[in-house]
């Protein structure tokens, strides 16, 4: 097969997760650019993979061995990035990512009313 | 399909090959439809298409172990986990006008521009490789279990290490929120408490039982 081919595909999704992170608006579907973008990557390794243990004789499998790392780097991620996804909505009632704008969380920007608008809003 | 034949051409349309083109074409279509979509469970649905559209790829590609770890762990666990955050933050279910953010448009030319330059230079530089598919499977379960535990058992068991860290992260970011929700803090949303905990750790824990 022609290595081309899984490299364009490799390429064509990871913009697309690109496209994804950029222009994503809730954190959770940022997170399901990544993982898409973390899966191009995974292609890249073990198409090239496949063609360098064929045609360079590399024995040490590198390529399938860091897919296997990376999977498992992901899922830790996913599961932190949700952790810490919902820590956010818990406190700011919202998990949209345009509205987090300060990193510290003072106490007078946690007023009852716009905590209420922003849920409104996130539930909307 | 043997590398050993003399030149080919550009295409050469063995079965393989058409079905990778296929494949590649569905899985292609769902990432962007995942993008795009503004319905966020359909989304994550989407997402379980390409990611087993991947997996098809992966077994096209003779690579046999990574396929059935990329079914289980991404669309057995981590779909569930993203779905699972979904409902928690309270998605809306119908169609959300805001799921797109205003520099959508800036993405999009950033994205069209990577997407031009990634693909010129990758054509550009493998143009005449072909890659040999044919005789025994250069990823099955075997191959890759020998090459595993051959020479990347240092690295293997860092990543054991590096999971438990996640699992305690995970259980360590969910309990302080608890603990700030026990001493009153005003807005916390009932049901959101009780289901975090048990979420990402029994996803990692389901993570460390597929390792």
């Amino acid at each position: 097969m022609h290595l081309a081919y899984p490299a364009v595909l490799s390429a064509l999704l990871f913009c697309t997760g690109l496209y994804g992170v950029l222009a994503r608006r809730n954190a959770i579907l940022v997170l399901m650019s990544v993982e898409l973008m973390l899966n191009a990557v995974n292609l890249n390794l073990v198409a090239f993979d496949v063609w360098l243990s064929r045609a360079a004789e590399e024995t040490l499998h590198s390529g399938q061995a860091l897919t296997l790392f990376t999977i498992a780097i992901a899922a830790a991620e996913i599961g932190i990035g949700l952790a810490i996804v919902l820590a956010v909505y818990r406190n700011r009632g919202t998990s949209d990512i345009d509205k987090l704008r300060d990193t510290a969380e003072g106490p007078e920007t946690e007023g009852p009313d716009t905590s209420a608008a922003e849920k409104a809003e996130a539930t909307a | 399909m043997s590398l050993a034949a003399a030149p080919h051409g550009f295409l050469s349309p063995t079965g393989v090959e058409i079905a990778f083109l296929l494949v590649g074409l569905v899985t292609f279509g769902a990432a962007l439809v995942t993008v795009t979509t503004r319905q966020l469970v359909h989304a994550a649905l989407w997402l379980v298409v390409t990611l087993g559209g991947l997996a098809v790829e992966y077994l096209l590609l003779t690579a046999e172990f990574i396929a059935w770890v990329q079914v289980l762990i991404y669309v057995g666990s981590v779909v569930v986990l993203l779905l699972f955050g979904l409902m928690l933050t309270r998605a809306p279910i119908g169609r959300s006008p805001d799921a797109d953010s205003g520099n959508r448009w800036a993405a999009l030319a950033v994205a069209l521009a990577a997407a031009v330059a990634l693909v010129w230079v990758v054509v550009d530089a493998f143009r005449t490789t072909w890659m040999d598919l044919s005789g025994p499977a250069a990823g099955s379960t075997r191959v890759t279990g020998e090459s595993l535990f051959q020479n990347w058992v240092l690295p293997f068991e860092a990543l054991s290490v590096l999971l438990l860290a996640a699992l305690v992260g995970a259980i360590v970011l969910s309990r302080k929120a608890k603990a700030e929700e026990a001493s009153g803090a005003p807005d916390t949303a009932p049901g959101t408490a009780s289901g975090t905990p048990a979420t990402p750790v029994a996803a990692t824990g389901e993570k460390e039982g597929a390792r």
